[in-house]
């Protein structure tokens, strides 16, 4: 081999890359430096602030930073201030997963709250799973997930169902009409819908996607006329939503004989459609705004007083609300050189506290919450009124519409 | 088994009557003047905003601000022409870059200035219930929105047909230069068609406002639609705007109701896309000669 100098180059080159690769820890600075430091804990927040799904996630944002700075203002955990570490993955989670990169990597933060959808939250769970970091997800979703390096804060669907259903079957009627955004998260919960109403004898009259983004439907309105169906069970999500609920009313269908059953609508998508489009229908969620608990008047009144009077709470931003305070709780069991996202997991396990909707529970078979369905019905004035709730917590149950699969404390096993 | 047909029908006839009204500004813009408006669907969504700004605001309704709503927004598309547009006439492919620009300058204006939640617009009450037609529920509103897209077309209609300014517009389309040299004012001629054609898509964006959601993004997918039905119908026929949006109003009607809107929507791009494969001039394109 000839030795000039482009040759010397690109051997130098090559070398360099393999040593920077075969050799990480002389790259990385801070290696050895422990999570909190200086008195501070470094936490990632990580909802879209711009982009589709921008607003709701700034309204979880909002939620976030304000449990972290009520703790700061109670002087911290254990005397140490949280110290949030906001970034916008602007709705599209390949940048979720970068920001993620980002948060766990250089900023060492020891846990991370954020996402919205469940196309988010799996772009960033390699990250986590591969960093042995811990990520804490305040979204209702389809379930079927057992990840070691995650903590569920929303309601899984047996939470959402296993109360709403057999109500709206004996109050309404047997025959029922599923509509959803075509993606995963409906299937799955339509899916688990479908495997109650088998057991309870009811009928399932249509079954039925909608494109996401979807905002003309006069066709499945029209399907509706023809079926009449005594309940239409929806899982459509964002924008469409407020189509769907305009064009019903608009068709001069009628919610006291055949309402809309959803476990999507919040006072945020009710405020988008006005609340005489929404008025008569119902939702199932384990948070209402207008839930009446002390816990949730503090809230409330201290969300309107940080963000303004005009601002809305909704099943979401309560999760996130109070997901940073169950972590507080579990950093607050450990020593300041034992803190890391390993040990805050193994803390957070069992750990209990009064969220706005009651007591809540982190299950540490799961790593889920024990929750409180409750049903509310829409009114006029755009706020939901709670005609039933149920009498215990509800322990979660992210597999129930698959027998041969059970979440382990070990992880997923499989019968 | 009638019932149900006629109910397809009319189903197909309301999904129609709500492409013709977003497409007939596009037509007028892209059949005319050959600029490829890839900012059509944000004048659709600032005439949803105005009807909003209107309503929220001022207190105007629906019904009541609607002139005012065409006069807002075909004032916006004026002034993008006078800036931005009349200087890319002999360049038809840079309007494409220059135009899809000026839609997300315009979306992030909105949401800027406005904010990004969802609005919607209040339905006029006299039209908020449903009446009876041939033993079939049908929405006033998707009534009063046929009419008026009915309406509108003949208006547009008229304009090209029967006046001098159409005339004229019909001379510059078939050749600039020549028109031009018998004393024809092509600029201002070009610059009052852009304002109309965006004063059009605005009184879409105002019309549908009540039965769908007000964001900044929503002119994306009113833009497909819009493109869909002036493909389809072939870009220099009026004739063949209404044609294809009710071809395309019925057959998605129909297909949505076999199986379902997300297949009725798949089935619909492919035969579009094999159509144009075979005859890319659309269905109704006339002989012009260039």
């Amino acid at each position: 081999m000839k030795f000039n100098r482009r040759s010397f180059l690109k051997g130098t080159v090559a070398a360099g890359a393999f040593t920077a690769a075969g050799f990480p820890h002389i790259w990385i600075k801070d290696a050895s430096q422990a999570f909190a430091a200086g008195g501070e804990i470094k936490v990632g927040v990580l909802f879209s602030l711009t982009g589709t799904t921008g607003i709701i996630e700034e309204s979880l944002n909002k939620a976030t930073i304000m449990a972290i700075e009520e703790i700061n203002a109670n002087g911290g955990i254990n005397g140490m201030k949280v110290v949030p570490v906001v970034e916008d993955p602007a709705s599209d989670p390949a940048t979720f997963a970068e920001k993620a990169r980002k948060l766990v990597l250089s900023d060492r933060c020891v846990s991370t709250f954020g996402s919205y959808t469940s196309a988010s939250r799996k772009a960033v769970l390699p990250v986590f799973e591969k960093r042995n970091n811990l990520y804490w997800y305040p979204t209702l979703y389809e379930g079927r997930e057992c990840s070691k390096n995650v903590i569920y804060t929303g309601a899984v669907p047996n939470q959402q169902q296993d109360e709403f259903v057999p109500w709206l079957v004996k109050t309404f009627g047997k025959r029922w009409s599923l509509i959803g955004s075509n993606y995963i998260y409906p299937k799955e919960e339509n899916n688990y819908c479908k495997k109650l109403l088998q057991e309870l004898g009811a009928e399932v009259v249509r079954e039925e996607y909608v494109p996401l983004g979807h905002s003309e439907f006069s066709s499945v309105v029209s399907k509706f006329r023809s079926d009449k169906p005594d309940v239409i069970f929806s899982t459509v999500v964002g924008d469409s939503v407020v189509a769907l609920h305009r064009q019903y009313r608009a068709a001069g269908l009628d919610p006291e004989t055949m309402p809309m059953a959803s476990l999507t609508t919040s006072e945020n998508e009710v405020a988008a459609m006005g609340g005489d489009a929404a008025a008569g229908h119902f939702t199932s969620a384990p948070y209402f705004q207008v839930y009446d608990s002390p816990e949730n008047h503090k809230f409330v009144d201290a969300y309107r007083t940080r963000w303004g009077a005009d601002k809305v709470t909704h099943f979401v931003s309560e999760s996130c609300y109070f997901q940073v305070k169950m972590f507080a709780q579990a950093v607050a069991k450990l020593a300041p050189s034992d803190i890391d996202p390993v040990n805050i997991r193994e803390a957070v396990k069992g750990v209990e506290l009064m969220a706005p909707q009651g007591r809540v529970r982190l299950d540490g078979e799961t790593l889920h919450t024990y929750l409180w369905p409750k049903v509310g019905q829409c009114k006029a004035d755009g706020q939901f009124e709670i005609i039933k709730q149920s009498p215990t917590w509800l322990a979660p149950d992210p597999y129930k519409a698959y027998e041969n699969q059970t979440c382990t404390e070990q992880g997923l096993k499989e019968v | 088994m009638a019932e149900i047909i006629i109910s397809q029908i009319i189903t197909g006839l309301s999904i129609a009557s709500i492409l013709l009204l977003v497409a007939l500004g596009l037509a007028i813009i892209y059949g005319t003047t050959g600029v490829i408006n890839l900012a059509h669907g944000e004048f659709v969504m600032l005439g949803a905003y105005s009807a909003w700004v209107l309503q929220h605001y001022a207190g105007i309704g629906l019904f009541e601000g609607l002139a005012l709503v065409f006069v807002l927004v075909g004032f916006c598309g004026l002034v993008i022409e006078r800036v931005v547009i009349r200087y890319l006439y002999d360049r038809p492919l840079d309007t494409i870059l220059a135009t899809w620009g000026v839609g997300i300058m315009l979306q992030q204006i909105i949401r800027l200035t406005v904010g990004g939640e969802l609005r919607y617009v209040e339905m006029p009450a006299s039209l908020s219930s449903s009446v009876g037609v041939f033993g079939i529920e049908i929405s006033t509103f998707r009534i009063f929105i046929l009419v008026v897209s009915a309406a509108l077309f003949g208006v547009t209609w008229y304009l090209m047909y029967k006046t001098n300014v159409g005339m004229k517009l019909r001379a510059i389309t078939q050749n600039r230069e020549m028109a031009s040299s018998f004393g024809i004012n092509s600029d201002s001629v070009y610059s009052m068609t852009f304002a109309y054609g965006c004063g059009l898509a605005g009184l879409a964006g105002a019309l549908v406002s009540p039965l769908k959601s007000v964001s900044p993004e929503m002119g994306s997918a009113y833009v497909v639609d819009a493109f869909m039905v002036v493909v389809l119908g072939g870009v220099e026929s009026l004739l063949g705007t209404v044609a294809s949006s009710f071809i395309l109003g019925e057959m998605n009607g129909f297909l949505a109701f076999l199986s379902n809107d997300t297949m009725a929507k798949a089935i619909m791009f492919l035969a579009i896309i094999v159509l144009i494969r075979f005859r890319p001039q659309g269905l109704f394109s006339k002989k012009i000669r260039g």
